[in-house]
Order: structure tokens, then C-alpha cells, then sequence
């Protein structure tokens, strides 16, 4: 009796050793699953299933879905529209990134410095970073309205004629831009200023001992110091430009003559005004490519050069 | 090479005068050390010398030039930071190489000094590293080629061997040193660190409150100290200093000029028995606290003039012991009321006399 029991004991230790064992194995999955649960269930399901509508014609109301092939990727190729607006979005996306950054480098180097002006116009330069994008579009809309905007104005009181800033395929692009380095400026420029006030201040005081020339300064030392900040600007630059969305759907809708439509308003414009799911989730799959391809290429090329303390 | 003269400079921050008056002569050739504790001003020197900062009055000439309104490049000056300032994102050739590029020297000259230069502090192998791969008395060196390609009439170093291991430092000050006397450039060397001063220096400026305590050669320093505040600062532990009502008990005929006596640890012995030899205060006393340092040690003793250091290096006593302190009568310093050794007051002659209340 007191044999059965005591084996009964053993087994019974056994047994909870085995289910401790394998919780400790467990629980860190356990513990990183909400977050991998929500990782899949928002970006990789979504990412798969757009590849997947992508093979296929569905207008969101069908039953069925239409396999069809890669006709939607040679169809999108042969869009002349598409071809505009993959245009359109590099120019946006480059000449909105390098006006941000420049601009605001230089603003950093002239705001860096004590002195309650200098907080003042840090604080105004940031502030438009903290207002939203629909009320940026809302205001810029009417500051650049061709009859009554607040620029047309001042533009007509130094006797320069009126701009149609945004009703004008020529202007449109080149406006969306000025909106977009405007919101973006302050905060690349509070960035810019943290990266300057991180490099020590004897590095300087060396470079003077050395008669170093001010532009061979900022090319040898401030640059290089800050090129952690640049490069991580510059990406979240690139990235965000491409996928901007808010101000074009308000000011422009895309137009005037598609000369102001990108990326994600044409997939917006397809997916859900034209309910061309398909031909929309390709140009979606294009447009991660794009980004892939590009985020590979500038970490490859630039990581190199990023000196990191 | 120069002379470096400091007529009348003063430096206020606003309201807060870190600078007072100070008038000095570096010797041209000279090794010189400025030292004090922090906050003593002597860094503010150091900046001004370089022409980081403006002083508030006063004239700083280098040579024979005023160099008031002179920016730092144009001072003919080389400067060794604390934290090395070396530009982290060029090797050590393209530190060395920068300020002869932006000098416009040609580029086999360039090549040349820089082989020189690197010869000279042993970095030939590592020209072609950047900082981060360097330890730091590497980056030191590096730091030291900079400043030494430039050829300029004085070396300013500002704590430069603060931020080295306890070894290495006394190995680098041995080399400073050496480079000192091979280039017999001016030198001006900014510590916190007394025995960095009195091991390297030529000259020793001590510095308190943005006033100059004293300025002399070290040894003289440690002999004739100028005031409590030089005789404190200088010396391991600092001089046993009392009022002298203190000593009063024990001595008669301390003149009335000597508001202060003080003797340094290592010059009154310590023994377990009283010997009672003559012409030396004996002291009966109680340790308190005992650090046994190898060659010496170094007691905390109490007795009836009050606590007090004493250094010594015979066989230690053991801890909380009854023991007797002698101090020898001629190596006592008298100090008057406001703090200074006045030359009157340097008893070296009658000193052992007035003590003794002969006189």
C-alpha cells in the first residue's frame, strides 16, 4: 500500500516537472503572441490578401472573384495615368524630402543657439508639426486661393499677378509640395537641433585651433556628426512622402488633368471610387515594391556612411 | 616659443568674478602648471589664453604679440582638450592631416610631418584607424600629434591625463614630459592633481577663488609654501595645520605675528615609547585611523593640539594604540594672521629660538 502510494507520488512530481518544463518553454511565446497575433492580423494578413486580390477582378460586391491572372499588373503597366502618377510620386516624394531636410538644416543651424527669440521661433517652427493634416489642407486651401488666398494677396501687393496655385496643372504639384515641406519642416528642424546640440562643443573649438574655413566645417565635421539624424530623417521622409494621402484628397483630388494624383490616392481612386479592387491591390503590390526596394537600397548605400556614437 | 604674459586680467560670468586681477609671466620654454581645485578659475585661464573666451580686463600677450583681439587660429597656439576633441569620423592621419589641409601646406610636406609626427609618439601602425578603434592612451597620442604638427609657439593642455587609468597616466606624464624637453616648446598645462603638478612642472602656479596663491618651482613650493592655502593644497596628506593658541600650551615664545603653525605629515615621527629628544615637541596621542600604503602609512592621530596626519615609514603601529608624536622644532611653518607666509615671519633662522622662547 505504501509502495503504491509512494509511486503514485513520483509519477505525480514527474508529471508536474514535465507540464513546468514545457511552460518555460512556452511562455515566451506566450508572452510576444498579442503583439505577433496583432503584427499578423494587421500587416502580414493584409499584405497577403491584397497579393492575392491582386491575381484577381472583384468590385467588393460580388460574390465571386475572378481570377485573372497578372492582366491587372500589364494593364496597370500600359495605364498611361499610372505612369503620371508614378511620376507624380517621386517628384513629390524627392523634391518634398531634400526642400524638408535642407531647409531644415539650415533653420537647425540658425535656430541652434540660446536666447528667448530663438525658443520663440523654435516653437513657431514646430507648431504646424502639430496640427492636423486636414486642417493644414483646410488652410492652405484658402491661403492659396486664386481669387480671395491670403498669397495671391501679397503676391498682387509687390505687383506680381495672381498664381492659380492649385487649379493649375502646372502649379498643383509644385503647391502640394510647399504644404507638405511646411508641416514637415518643424519637426526636422527640433530633430536637426537635438543633432547639433549632441556634438560636444571642444570638437569645434579644435576645428578653430585647426583654421578650419565655416563650409568645410559644416562639410567635414557638422555633416558627418549629424548623419544619424540625416539618415533617419531622410527615410522616415521617404516613406511618409510616398504615402501621402490627406492633402491631395482635399486640396486636389488628384487633379487638375491627374497632375497631382500619387500612389495612394490612385489606389484610394480605383479601390474605392471606382471599386476596382483588383487593379488597386496591384498597384499597391507595385507601390510595396517601390518602398522595399528603395529602403534596401538607401540602408545598403548609406549605413556605410553613418557614423553612429 | 614665447613668453606668454597676463597683465591685470579679470573674467566675470554676469555677476560672478571667476578671474581677480591676475598678472603673470610664463617663461618662454617653460613647463607651467596651473593648479587649484575646481572652480579656482584656472581653466578660465587656460580658455582665455587660447581665445575661447574674452576677458572681462586685462592684456594677454604671446610673444611679443597682444593677442586680445585675436581668434584662437590666429594665436599660434596648440591645444590638448580633456576629452581629446579628435574628429571621430576621420582616422588618425585625417586628425592629424586636417588643420595642415586647411593651413593649405603641400601635400609631400603633409606626408612628411605626418610620418614625423607619428614616429615621434609611436602611432605609425594605427594611422589608418578611427578613434573608436583607439584605447585611450592611443587617442591621447593622437591628440598630442594634432597639437604637435602645427608647430605653434605654446602647447596648452587642459587636464589631459584625467580621463587615463591610474598606470598609464603616470606613464604618459613621463612622456609629456619628454616631448617637453625635445620640442622645448612653451608649455601651460591646466590640472586638479597636485602630484600631476608637482611631477611635471617647471613652474607651478596654484590657484584658489581666481586669485594666485603662489607661483614657483615645485620644490619651493612644498618648502616655502606662500600661504595655509599653497601648504594645504600641496602635499600628500595636506600640512597638519593649528592656531596658535593650540601650540601655545606646549611652546612659549611663538611670535605674535604667527597667528598659524603648521608641520608637515612626514616631518614629525611617530614611535610607541617617548624618546624626548630635544628641541621637538613630543606629543602623547591616541590613532584613530591607520592606512597602510606598503613603503609608508599613514596615521590619523589625536592628541592635545587637536587630530592631525602623520606620515611615516617605519613599521606600522597597531590601531587605536597610545602613541607619541614628535615634531622637530625647525620644521615648523609659521603662518601670520592673514593666512600668507610673510618673509618675517620665515622663522628658518630663529625659528628653533623663538620657539623655544630664547629669542
Amino acid at each position: 500500500m505504501a509502495l503504491i502510494k509512494a509511486s503514485m507520488e513520483v509519477e505525480q512530481r514527474k508529471a508536474e516537472r514535465r507540464s513546468l518544463v514545457s511552460w518555460a518553454n512556452v511562455r515566451p511565446y506566450a508572452m510576444i503572441s498579442p503583439a505577433i497575433i496583432v503584427f499578423c492580423l494587421f500587416f502580414i494578413y493584409p499584405i497577403g490578401y491584397m497579393i492575392y486580390l491582386s491575381f484577381h477582378e472583384w468590385n467588393f460586391v460580388s460574390p465571386t472573384k475572378e481570377f485573372v491572372g497578372a492582366a491587372n499588373f500589364t494593364y496597370l503597366l500600359a495605364d498611361r495615368d499610372f505612369r503620371e502618377v508614378i511620376v507624380n510620386s517621386f517628384i513629390y516624394t524627392f523634391a518634398s524630402v531634400f526642400l524638408t531636410i535642407s531647409i531644415s538644416l539650415l533653420l537647425a543651424l540658425w535656430l541652434n543657439r540660446s536666447g528667448t527669440i530663438y525658443s520663440f521661433m523654435q516653437a513657431s517652427i514646430f507648431s504646424p508639426h502639430i496640427i492636423s493634416l486636414v486642417s493644414v489642407s483646410m488652410l492652405w486651401m484658402w491661403i492659396m486661393d486664386a481669387d480671395y488666398g491670403l498669397l495671391n494677396w501679397a503676391l498682387n501687393l509687390i505687383g506680381i499677378e495672381s498664381v492659380p496655385w492649385l487649379t493649375s496643372p502646372d502649379y498643383a504639384l509644385a503647391s502640394l509640395i510647399l504644404v507638405a515641406v511646411w508641416k514637415g519642416i518643424g519637426f526636422n528642424t527640433l530633430v536637426f537641433i537635438a543633432g547639433l546640440q549632441s556634438i560636444p562643443k571642444d570638437l569645434y573649438e579644435a576645428a578653430e585651433l585647426d583654421q578650419t574655413p565655416p563650409w568645410r566645417r559644416f562639410l567635414r565635421l557638422t555633416v558627418p556628426m549629424l548623419s544619424p539624424t540625416l539618415f533617419f530623417l531622410t527615410i522616415i521622409g521617404l516613406i511618409n512622402s510616398f504615402q501621402v494621402f490627406e492633402t491631395i484628397n482635399l486640396m486636389t483630388a488628384g487633379g487638375p488633368i491627374n497632375s497631382t494624383n500619387t500612389f495612394v490616392y490612385y489606389i484610394y481612386q480605383n479601390g474605392f471610387q471606382f471599386f476596382k479592387i483588383g487593379y488597386a491591390s496591384a498597384a499597391g503590390v507595385v507601390l510595396l515594391v517601390i518602398l522595399s526596394v528603395l529602403t534596401v537600397v538607401y540602408f545598403k548605400v548609406l549605413s556605410k556612411r553613418v557614423h553612429y556614437r | 616659443m614665447a613668453e606668454i604674459r597676463l597683465e591685470n586680467i579679470s573674467k566675470a560670468f554676469n555677476e560672478d568674478r571667476v578671474v581677480k586681477n591676475i598678472s603673470l609671466t610664463i617663461k618662454e620654454g617653460s613647463f607651467t602648471v596651473l593648479v587649484g581645485p575646481s572652480g579656482c578659475g584656472k581653466s578660465t585661464i587656460l580658455r582665455m589664453l587660447a581665445g575661447f573666451e574674452k576677458q572681462t580686463e586685462g592684456d594677454i600677450w604671446i610673444g611679443d604679440k597682444l593677442v586680445n583681439d585675436l581668434s584662437p587660429s590666429k594665436r599660434d597656439i596648440a591645444m590638448v582638450f580633456q576629452n581629446y576633441a579628435l574628429y571621430p569620423t576621420m582616422t588618425v592621419k585625417g586628425n592629424i592631416e586636417f588643420g595642415l589641409t586647411n593651413r593649405k601646406v603641400p601635400k609631400k610636406e603633409r606626408q612628411q610631418l605626418i610620418e614625423e609626427i607619428a614616429g615621434i609618439v609611436g602611432l605609425t601602425e594605427h594611422l589608418n584607424k578611427k578613434p573608436d578603434k583607439l584605447s585611450g592612451g592611443q587617442r591621447q597620442r593622437v591628440a598630442l600629434a594634432r597639437a604637435m604638427v602645427k608647430k605653434p609657439k605654446v602647447f596648452i593642455l587642459d587636464e589631459p591625463l584625467s580621463n587615463l587609468d591610474a598606470k598609464l597616466r603616470t606613464q604618459m606624464r613621463a612622456e609629456l614630459i619628454q616631448l617637453h624637453e625635445k620640442l622645448g616648446t612653451t608649455f601651460v598645462y591646466v590640472t586638479h592633481d597636485q602630484v600631476e603638478a608637482m611631477s611635471m612642472g617647471d613652474e607651478i602656479i596654484i590657484l584658489n577663488q581666481g586669485v594666485v596663491q603662489q607661483k614657483a618651482a615645485p620644490i619651493e613650493v612644498y618648502e616655502n609654501p606662500g600661504n595655509i592655502f599653497a601648504a594645504e593644497f600641496i602635499g600628500q596628506p595636506p600640512m597638519n595645520v593649528f592656531e596658535r593658541k593650540a601650540f601655545a600650551e606646549t611652546l612659549e615664545g611663538v611670535p605674535e605675528e604667527a597667528h598659524y603653525i603648521g608641520f608637515r605629515p612626514e616631518h614629525a615621527g611617530i614611535s610607541s615609547a617617548a624618546v624626548s629628544v630635544p628641541h621637538t615637541i613630543e606629543l602623547e596621542s591616541e590613532i584613530l585611523a591607520l592606512e597602510t600604503l606598503g613603503a609608508e602609512s599613514i596615521y590619523k592621530v589625536k592628541n592635545r593640539i587637536g587630530v592631525m596626519n602623520i606620515r611615516s615609514f617605519s613599521a606600522p603601529l597597531p590601531k587605536h594604540a597610545i602613541c607619541f608624536v614628535s615634531i622637530p622644532h625647525e620644521k615648523l611653518y609659521p603662518f601670520g594672521a592673514d593666512k600668507a607666509a610673510g618673509p618675517e615671519l620665515n622663522l628658518s633662522v630663529k625659528k628653533e629660538a623663538a620657539l623655544n622662547g630664547i629669542d
